[in-house]
């Protein structure tokens, strides 16, 4: 299924995407990684607030090449999810719904993604350059002295992205395999 | 026989210059491996991937921009001759400073912290890694291979015992790629390292990864054993992204060292579809 989703990524929207489906991303996301994760648990943990609204917030677990004078961003493709794995059930219960990476997620944050209704998209890995084609704005909004994995807002249009693990915790990894060598 | 001179500061303007190539451009026999594999795929989801991949090198090219947003740790081999006397300056300090003014002229990501527990970023992408063998002769031949940490962090190494014989090794490597799944970006190139001490045997499998994917080990035996394994490997299903298909690997290499007789060591590096390696000799 093919599906075109204008951020944010409410409930309702998360609870209508399935493992498998191809989705093309409109709207404003943040991007971190694992320093970046790393402080947002330890603020809220504090008692503090993140640095944006995460209700109903998608985060990119990216951290770009430097942008060239006269372009918005460098290359920008995901980073493997599994390294934000202790963050992730905390970032969702705080109402982050959305996650874009690649590669497997625990057991733990698959439950965290069915209780808070998470989504996780895949971005293809090692196709910076190709996504960062979609990404027509970019501004540091915390965290810059992690340079590479500071806080970014983006705005993304038409970003291409095929859905990994839905709410229901079906997942696109042991699916597409599967259905692939019952094929052959 | 007499000694040949070379500056230092030749040595950093190349490895400059290679930093930025080597991150822009994909090696011809790497995007040969892929658009093979491409032909080959019979999956629909993993075709649309490959194209997706073979659309992003095509841009990076034009564009001028690095394939992949992990610009990776700069592994810099020197192969030096023998005849060769290096001048006005430190060599591994020319390394360095080649790799900080590729890293920092070129808008590459400066991916490398001081320490592995506190974390500081140096930030710009120094130490480069070295490896340095001397040769016979009266050049240096450098070797950049730009290596993320998406893949190398599925790597894996086994002090086998003896007695686990070629079925130990095969099962071990099948192993570490299934285990290493969607993580190290698929479609990946295995490096495989047999033999050697526990660190000789890693430097073999990250040695394996330098090789053209068009080339084969010179001894039949493990030829034949690579052969075997990529399809085994393309066997698995994993397929591009792990989103199932037959292209799971584009390339495998072995390298083989002698060893102690109460030792098996292997040593499997993993990387992805934009392996990098490019060499230059001054």
């Amino acid at each position: 299924m093919e599906k075109h989703i204008t951020l944010p990524l409410t409930e309702e929207i998360a609870k209508s995407l399935h493992a498998g489906d191809n989705v093309y991303l409109t709207g404003v996301i943040y991007t971190s990684r694992d320093a970046g994760h790393k402080r947002m648990c330890e603020a809220l943990a504090r008692g503090e607030k993140l640095p944006f609204d995460p209700q109903d917030a998608t985060i990119y677990y990216v951290g770009p090449t430097p942008a060239k004078p006269g372009r918005v961003i460098g290359s920008a493709g995901p980073t493997t999810s599994y390294r934000m794995d202790a963050y992730a059930p905390t970032m969702l219960s705080v109402g982050a719904r959305g996650m874009i990476g690649k590669g497997a997620r625990s057991k733990e944050v698959i439950e965290a993604m069915k209780k808070h209704s998470g989504v996780y998209f895949g971005a293809i890995g090692g196709a910076g350059a190709l996504l960062a084609k979609c990404i027509k704005s970019a501004e540091i909004i915390d965290y810059e002295d992690l340079g590479a994995e500071a806080l970014r807002k983006l705005y993304v249009e038409d970003m291409p992205l095929v859905v990994v693990i839905d709410s229901y915790g079906e997942n696109l990894y042991e699916k597409g395999r599967r259905e692939y060598l019952e094929g052959k | 026989m007499s000694v040949r001179e070379i500056n230092a500061s030749v040595i950093t303007d190349v490895i400059e210059g290679m930093c930025i190539t080597a991150n822009e451009q994909l090696p011809e026999d790497v995007k040969c491996a892929i658009a093979e594999c491409y032909e080959r795929e019979d999956g629909a989801v993993a075709r649309t991937v490959l194209e997706n991949i073979i659309d992003n090198y095509k841009i990076a090219e034009t564009e001028k921009m690095p394939i992949c947003q992990d610009t990776g740790m700069a592994c810099v081999f020197l192969e030096i001759g023998q005849d060769v006397h290096i001048t006005g300056g430190d060599l591994y300090e020319a390394v360095h400073e080649g790799v900080r003014r590729g890293y920092t002229n070129g808008y590459l990501r400066k991916s490398v912290v001081r320490d592995p527990i506190n974390r500081v970023n140096t930030g710009d992408n120094t130490p480069a890694m070295i490896t340095v063998d001397i040769t016979a002769g009266d050049r240096i031949k450098i070797t950049i291979a730009p290596k993320g940490f998406g893949s190398e962090n599925m790597s894996a190494i086994k002090m086998l015992a003896p007695s686990a014989g070629l079925d130990g090794v095969k099962k071990f490597i099948l192993e570490t790629v299934e285990k290493a799944g969607p993580n190290p970006c698929p479609p990946m190139v295995v490096g495989v390292g047999i033999g050697g001490t526990f660190d000789k045997c890693a430097l073999a499998a990250k040695r394996a990864l330098l090789r053209p994917l068009d080339s084969a080990n010179p001894d039949p035996f493990y030829a034949e054993l690579e052969t075997e394994l990529l399809e085994k490997i393309n066997s698995l299903g994993i397929g591009p992204q792990g989103f199932g298909g037959r292209t799971t690997a584009i390339g495998l290499g072995i390298e083989v060292m002698p060893t102690h007789i109460a030792g098996l060591p292997c040593a499997v590096n993993m990387s992805c579809h934009v392996t990098r390696h490019l060499t230059e000799v001054i």
